[in-house]
């Protein structure tokens, strides 16, 4: 079993996600001990890019301090491998196809496996694209997550069926970002990649601002991922940010188990 | 083995959240659908004809043949339509695909405000709602324009991230489009993007050279020696070139904005100093560093001053069939002079890229030879700025 998968195998998990370097990748590190302390499952690890356009702005003004600050790929790579002397929570990276496509796939893929990562999102590259990046992956054993969204419908069988790690729920329309409600059918679509796929884990993102929307889309879905709701407390905390994250992730992981 | 649609060579494809993946293929069903429709065609024609007032003028311009003492210059007035440049073409095409998939509202980008002026008169002749998208540097930049689109009963929004201009406005209406789907067509304005766009955006635009072609047939009864166009994301050029594209004898010259030059960080020019990456729905050219972030680039001309390419152009350049040129805003800003000077026409400053450029290879040419420039739009939107950069203070 992939270290992804096994992250979900204790019930619920809690996928947090951070924007690597935003403010700086110091306060990266300590967020990140920070949330595996609380009990994060799984964590996702942004790279900074110029031009997010999956993003609200939230995460797009994270980027954006992130690339002030003159963080690169490669600082988020000697990150990880320093990260990973004391931790073995799995790690997928989630960023655009730009960033892996420019600094030559195979060559992210391998730096990526090597430092210890175990997956990668990326947001702009569908079903139909994907064997841009796959056959990397698959070689340097990295698993690609693929995304269903409200409006897949038909896709979603054919997405499921190919889903390898977990798959990411897309629960609203629209862009990264909290929202006060969501109203999408996520138990349709989860039972439509049941039809075909019954090992795959679908944990839902987008939008999901605190503790109790987190409990409710637990309920129908094997984890939930935590982006937007996180991001604003280290806009708000910047250095300072990783009790005040720790503390959100703890009220959360508490609210789905 | 790949899905992948849309390709030119390793171009192009369908990089898009997946959000957007059902809307772009219905969008192409429906183009696919609608192009050999007579119905659709003939109402298109109708309204390409009757109100863009297509089709436009091939005019031989013979003071600037003279002036410049080699070949002889044609200019294919796309400044002559309705509203002032060869974004009608498609957008009259696109709104109208639109309506007929039932979509009620359009949102579009802009840079010089062309392309935004264009989808805001659409809307208001076919009825729709209509939201444009355009960063604040150019707001400021097109001030002219932003009013018309809100004459027009068009929302302006002016976007305040990254660079605050053309592929901002990209960006920023791609995410519009993730958050309402269901009524909403984005109505983009260039060959770029996901497939279907780039080819879509080439079909209702390759009108030009379909023209320019029988114009020229009718004039000279031959084809000319070169078409050139100036090169944003490629719309005017993809439009100027397609037609000719099986005729291996004419030239096709893109003129790219190079801005302070290609050898500066301030530049446009994506063929002279991009390399292949992946961004705004495509595989394509792009300027950017070395860890992919996508560049900051600069050209006085809002409209051109875009990181990227249209796929097929990119392809072209692969091939070797079009040759991309850059050309500095010192030159373009010669060329709106010279040619506003000697002709009486006053050119858009992304065409005077194109003027630019034949300004220097006419000369060289024999007399026999014959050049088409398309002149994508009319300059009177740039005069403002144009006196900015010559140290004159005016007020619009």
């Amino acid at each position: 079993m992939s270290r992804i998968k096994e992250a979900f195998k204790d019930g619920k998990a809690f996928i947090p996600f951070i924007t690597c370097g935003d403010p700086d990748l110091e306060t990266t590190k300590k967020i990140v001990k920070e949330m595996v302390a609380k009990g994060a499952n799984l964590i996702e690890l942004g790279i900074p890019f110029s031009d997010p356009t999956a993003e609200g702005p939230v995460i797009q003004g994270a980027n954006l301090r992130a690339l002030s600050g003159g963080v690169t790929t490669d600082d988020v790579f000697n990150m990880v491998k320093e990260l990973r002397e004391e931790i073995s929570v799995p790690f997928v990276f989630m960023t655009y196809a730009n960033v892996v496509f420019s600094y030559g796939t195979e060559e992210f893929l391998k730096k990526a496996s090597e430092v210890g990562m175990d997956g990668l999102i990326l947001p702009d590259v569908p079903f139909e694209e994907k064997e841009d990046f796959a056959p990397m992956c698959r070689k340097y054993s990295m698993e690609l997550v693929s995304l269903i969204a409200p409006t897949s419908n038909d896709r979603i069988k054919m997405i499921a069926k190919e889903a390898e790690g977990f798959l990411y729920c897309v629960s609203s329309l629209g862009v990264t970002g909290t929202r006060s409600e969501i109203s999408t059918d996520l138990e349709g679509m989860i039972s439509l990649v049941r039809e075909v796929n019954n090992d795959i884990p679908c944990a839902i993102g987008f939008g999901i601002s605190g503790p109790e929307q987190a409990a409710k889309m637990a309920k129908i879905s094997d984890g939930v991922i935590v982006g937007s709701a996180i991001v604003k407390k280290v806009a708000e905390y910047g250095k300072d940010a990783a009790p005040v994250v720790g503390e959100f992730v703890d009220s959360i992981v508490k609210a789905i188990r | 083995m790949s899905n992948s649609r849309g390709r030119f060579g390793q171009h192009g494809g369908q990089y898009m959240p997946e959000t957007l993946m059902n809307a772009v293929i219905e969008l192409e069903e429906a183009y696919n659908h609608y192009k050999d429709d007579p119905e659709f065609n003939r109402e298109l024609t109708e309204l390409f004809n009757e109100y863009a007032g297509r089709p436009s003028r091939l005019y031989y311009a013979e003071k600037l043949t003279k002036e410049l003492g080699g070949a002889k210059i044609y200019l294919k007035r796309e400044d002559l339509n309705h509203t002032g440049s060869h974004k009608i073409n498609n957008v009259l095409g696109q709104a109208l695909l639109a309506k007929k998939m039932g979509k009620t509202r359009l949102i579009a980008e802009t840079g010089a405000g062309q392309h935004g002026v264009a989808t805001a008169t659409a809307a208001a002749l076919l009825d729709m709602e209509c939201v444009v998208f355009m960063g604040e540097e150019d707001t400021k930049r097109q001030a002219l324009n932003v009013y018309r689109m809100k004459l027009l009963g068009s929302e302006v929004i002016p976007v305040k991230t990254g660079t605050a201009t053309l592929k901002d406005a990209v960006s920023e209406a791609m995410r519009e489009w993730t958050n309402r789907i269901d009524d909403t067509h984005y109505c983009l304005g260039s060959v770029m993007g996901p497939h279907p766009f780039p080819t879509i955006v080439r079909d209702f635009q390759a009108v030009i050279s379909r023209e320019i072609k029988q114009q020229m047939l009718e004039k000279e009864g031959r084809l000319p020696d070169v078409v050139m166009a100036c090169v944003g994301g490629g719309s005017n050029a993809m439009g100027t070139f397609y037609n000719f594209i099986e005729d291996k004898d004419v030239r096709l010259i893109g003129c790219e904005a190079a801005g302070r030059g290609v050898d500066t960080f301030e530049t446009a020019a994506t063929i002279a100093t991009g390399r292949l990456g992946i961004f705004h729905g495509m595989k394509s050219y792009f300027c950017q560093d070395k860890y992919g972030q996508i560049a900051p680039v600069y050209s006085i001309s809002a409209g051109l001053d875009y990181p990227g390419i249209g796929p097929e152009h990119a392809w072209l350049h692969d091939i070797g069939r079009a040759e991309y040129v850059p050309v500095t805003d010192d030159e373009a800003v010669n060329a709106f002079e010279f040619l506003s000077r000697v002709e009486g026409i006053i050119p858009a400053i992304e065409s005077s890229h194109a003027v630019a450029h034949a300004m220097k290879i006419a000369p060289t040419m024999d007399k026999d030879k014959i050049i088409v420039i398309t002149v994508s739009g009319r300059g009177d939107k740039d005069c403002a700025a144009i006196a900015r950069y010559r140290g004159e203070e005016i007020y619009e």
